[in-house]
């Protein structure tokens, strides 16, 4: 068994409890990392993605959120069994994570160097001097002049800020970034900006990115492997080119035709009806069955499991045929 | 057919403690009954205001506003009262634009009791007609705006600024904060409701791929100035301003094999408050040159199109 | 799939306001001494001013269940009707000052401008001067009584009230759905009352339920110095002054009261803080 796998999660369940009912946030996710590659996790709001990025990190809100089932393997060591204080260590130097909105990510009352120097010193026995020195090292990297190390976060633009949420992250040099929609809050121009730097950065640092969004189009810039997820569960799951030129699962089809296209003269919008289902009362058959338009009363009832449909793509989906998922 | 929305010369200014920001600047468009304008451009480009300042929500500094050939530039409180019911808005965020403590109905329902003039029977039955209209099932009536997602929410917005059959609507980036799937069916049923009750639309988006599905013609803004005018299929086809393509090449499409380089722009964006006069892109712009400090114009360009920039013709090969 | 019922805003308040257990201690609380005070006629075996010469600082007995003090007045009978006293200062003074206080904030938050500015310098001139001591200045000027100790408490209030409801009015102002009632043309007076006054009330909900309390404890002081209810009215402000001389032998004439104004004011501050939680919209999700 190959294992130059930086991060392998198995069969994860995670759930949060609320005064009226539980919420199945995660529902046996399955994912793998190398290093050095950056995985897309697609989904809209309340598929599970931030719960599984939080899972890793291990800041799950508690005690409402609890895994109730699972590994995540890091380096070969399931990290959720870790106490508190292992996963300090793990947290930072180890692991990153960029959260979506820079504009509160920053403390506003400490300098943007110094905040980046924090998260050094946290984890490296090093002097004051040499700390900020490789905080000035870490804004020139992220394309700010050295010089505004002092400077305090109002003082930033939205990109600028979120370069230096950048820095943060990758100033211990972290094997995983987890980068929660780091782009959804800023303007197209900037986040081009933005996503032509964290290409550059996880090319010249190695770093594997799990890269957690709803828009396809970011996706496609920076991703190598994809995995869908639909009511906490990967629902499909392949390369860049399997998913993007090969979608199978009735999901992924439905989220490609449901974008307006820019290429495309005229082409009418085919959107997914219906909602995302209650994450309090899941269906346990197929998640996805009352909202696809192939649906027949087996997916009602049978959990599909997750196929390989040829070369690690795989598709949860009872109709497969053809590479068509839901096939007539 | 005749111009529904004729804006000339408009202008918004705000006193800041910093000096006078220019959120709208000299901003000149018609638009025809039954048609779109799509209005784009970044934060701070002045699209959400100009919206504002054409329905009195903000009251404009200067210029003209034109409604069914009338003025409506500083108009009585009367004239305002016959305006508002024809002129609508849709708002961005479908939490914050209902009221919390209203039900689905008697947020609906408010708009026709203030002006309708109906009867308790006769509101309740076009409250139940509305929701129709937009796809909210009748189960919601009582419903609270905080137990429904974004897109009913949106529905809910919608149908309180069709209520009293406006002619014209600002749609204020209403499908920004929905879901991919959920973007989709909110913009075909603006679409539908467009085509059934003759509306005329000004849609205001940063997103310019939803824009082009849905507009006739579409203004291009920088900094409150419009920088390229022209219809829809033409702006995509023949993109001339620099920051029309700088902006259309930074959209990360969903295709892996499109070859889209994004044009790089220089800096950060400049500041509306006491704006140099000249072009404001001149900071970013790639081609910028002595000349660019000038006061530039709109041209017409190619038929129809028009672009604010002196350097246009010899950048993109025109006569 | 399971039906939810549709909660409005209120019952959503309520359903979380039950949960919490030291709200509805509190709750239960109030109401009994409501309840105390309004059927006093009713519970007291005396009336309030029954003097009993023969009697005085008598033990509990069967006759006087809490004893009698020095005029041989039945204490229990006194602290029914102190009930009543105390609580007409505490909610007199409180909806009073609510009425003109918030109808102030309410005008100085929504127009701004200039209106903002003159209301504000007034409430700010009031607010030089430290809460009691405008109390005890306005009651000396009035003339000590009942009724002129709750309009000292609630001229003394408004300004408090005003800023309050104003602050809240101003976040309330910019949100997008005063922006929509100004768009289907609502006019102002139907924009503050059907729009802004419910989302902005909470904070003042909370501070009018905290300041029944503290109007009860002020009330209690102004009398406790005088300037309140006079004698021989049953109030447990003034049962605590005359009981203060004779503490050392008779420590029950100036417990009793003192518990009563403390059990009242304690419930009164549960239910505000839980109210303040049920209220807290953070909670919603």
């Amino acid at each position: 068994m190959e294992n130059d796998n930086l991060l392998e999660i198995r069969n994860l369940f995670v759930e949060f409890h609320t005064d009226d009912a539980v919420v199945h946030a995660v529902n046996g996710v399955d994912l793998t990392l190398k290093k050095g590659e950056t995985l897309g996790l697609v989904g809209e709001t309340g598929a599970g993605k931030t719960t599984i990025a939080r899972t890793i990190l291990g800041i799950l809100p508690k005690p409402q959120g609890e895994v109730t089932g699972g590994e995540v393997v890091f380096e070969g060591e399931d990290i959720l069994k870790l106490p508190e204080r292992g996963m300090r260590k793990i947290r930072g130097d180890k692991i990153a994570m960029i959260f979506q909105d820079p504009m509160t990510a920053l403390n506003p009352i400490d300098r943007v160097g110094d905040q980046i120097a924090e998260a050094i010193s946290l984890h490296n026995q090093i002097g004051k001097s040499d700390v900020r020195l490789r905080a000035m090292d870490m804004l020139e990297m992220v394309g700010i002049p050295r010089e505004r190390y002092n400077e305090f976060p109002h003082q930033f633009s939205g990109g600028m800020k979120q370069r230096v949420v950048i820095a943060m992250a990758l100033a211990c040099n972290p094997q995983l970034l987890l980068a929660d929609e780091p782009t959804t809050a800023l303007d197209v121009t900037i986040q081009a900006q933005v996503l032509n730097l964290m290409r550059d950065l996880k090319k010249k640092l190695n770093t594997s990115v799990i890269l957690i969004t709803h828009d396809l189009g970011v996706v496609a810039s920076i991703c190598e492997t994809v995995a869908v997820i639909y009511a906490g569960e990967i629902v499909e799951y392949g390369t860049a080119e399997q998913i993007f030129d090969h979608a199978t699962h009735p999901y992924t089809r439905g989220l490609f035709d449901s974008l307006p296209s820019i290429d495309d003269k005229d082409v009418k919008l085919k959107p997914i009806k219906g909602l995302m289902p209650d994450p309090t009362n899941l269906n346990p058959g197929c998640k996805f069955y009352d909202r696809c338009e192939y649906a027949t009363a087996a997916c009602k009832d049978t959990h599909p499991e997750a196929l390989d449909i040829g070369e690690g793509h795989l598709v949860r989906c009872l109709h497969i045929d053809n590479g068509e998922g839901g096939a007539k | 057919m005749s111009a529904l929305l004729e804006v000339q010369n408009l202008k918004k200014y705000f006193k800041t403690p910093g000096g006078l920001l220019h959120a709208v600047d000299d901003v000149n468009f018609t638009i025809e009954e039954g048609k779109t304008l799509g209005v784009v451009g970044e934060s701070g480009c002045g699209k959400s205001t100009l919206g504002r300042t054409i329905l009195h929500l903000l009251d404009p500094t200067d210029g003209k506003i034109l409604f069914e050939g009338e003025d409506i530039t500083a108009p009585s409180r009367k004239k305002l009262s016959e305006m508002r019911a024809k002129m609508q808005i849709i708002f961005q965020d479908p939490f914050s634009s209902l009221n919390p403590r209203m039900s689905v109905s008697e947020t609906i329902m408010e708009p026709l009791q203030l002006h309708g003039g109906m009867g308790k029977e006769e509101m309740i039955e076009q409250t139940k007609a509305l929701m129709d209209t937009v796809g909210l099932a009748e189960r919601f009536w009582g419903s609270y705006p905080h137990e429904l997602d974004g897109g009913r929410r949106q529905r809910i917005g919608i149908a309180r600024a069709i209520a009293l059959r406006p002619r014209f609507i600002v749609c204020d980036e209403p499908v920004s904060a929905l879901d991919v799937s959920i973007q989709a069916q909110i913009l075909n049923l603006l679409v539908e409701l467009q085509e059934k009750q003759k509306l005329t639309y000004m849609f205001v988006t940063h997103d310019l791929s939803v824009v082009k599905y849905i507009s006739d013609d579409i203004l291009v803004m920088y900094l409150g100035q419009v920088v390229e005018k022209a219809g829809s299929h033409e702006l995509f086809a023949h993109t001339l301003h620099p920051y029309s393509k700088a902006l259309l090449s930074a959209i990360p499409v969903p295709n892996i094999h499109a070859k889209n380089v994004a044009i790089p722009m220089k800096g950060e964006i400049t500041s509306p408050i006491n704006p140099k006069p000249g072009c404001r892109f001149y900071a970013r712009c790639p081609y910028a040159e002595e000349r660019c400090q000038k006061p530039q114009t709109l041209e017409e360009v190619l038929p129809n199109h028009f672009v604010s920039c002196c350097r246009v013709r010899e950048l993109n090969d025109l006569a | 799939m399971k039906k939810k019922k549709n909660r409005g805003h209120s019952a959503e308040v309520w359903y979380r306001l039950k949960k919490n257990k030291l709200a509805v201690v509190g709750m239960i609380v109030i109401i009994i001494v409501i309840l105390v005070a309004v059927l006093a006629p009713v519970l007291a075996p005396y009336s309030y001013d029954k003097q009993d010469l023969m009697h005085t600082f008598a033990k509990p007995s069967a006759e006087h269940l809490l004893g009698t003090d020095k005029f041989g007045r039945d204490n229990l009978s006194r602290l029914i009707y102190g009930a009543r006293s105390s609580l007409s200062m505490g909610l007199g003074a409180t909806v009073l000052s609510c009425i003109f206080g918030l109808t102030l904030g309410a005008i100085a938050g929504y127009f701004g401008g200039v209106v903002d500015n003159i209301i504000m310098r007034f409430c700010d001139l009031f607010s030089c001067v430290p809460y009691l001591l405008m109390c005890v200045v306005i009651s000396a000027i009035l003339g000590p009584s009942l009724m002129n100790a709750i309009i000292a408490m609630s001229l003394a209030h408004i300004p408090g009230s005003a800023r309050l409801l104003r602050a809240s009015i101003l976040s309330v102002r910019d949100m997008e759905y005063i922006e929509a009632a100004k768009a289907i043309d609502s006019p102002h007076a139907h924009t503050i009352l059907k729009h802004v006054i419910p989302n902005a009330i909470a904070p003042s909900i909370v501070s009018i339920t905290m300041g029944i309390g503290g109007c009860i404890l002020s009330g209690a002081t102004l009398s406790f110095v005088g300037l309140g209810a006079q004698p021989p009215l049953a109030e447990w402000g003034c049962m605590l002054s005359e009981g203060r001389s004779l503490m050392r032998d008779h420590m029950e004439l100036v417990l009793l009261p003192g518990i009563a104004i403390m059990i009242t004011v304690l419930a009164f501050n549960l239910f505000g803080d839980g109210l303040r939680d049920a209220l807290d919209p953070r909670l919603k999700n």
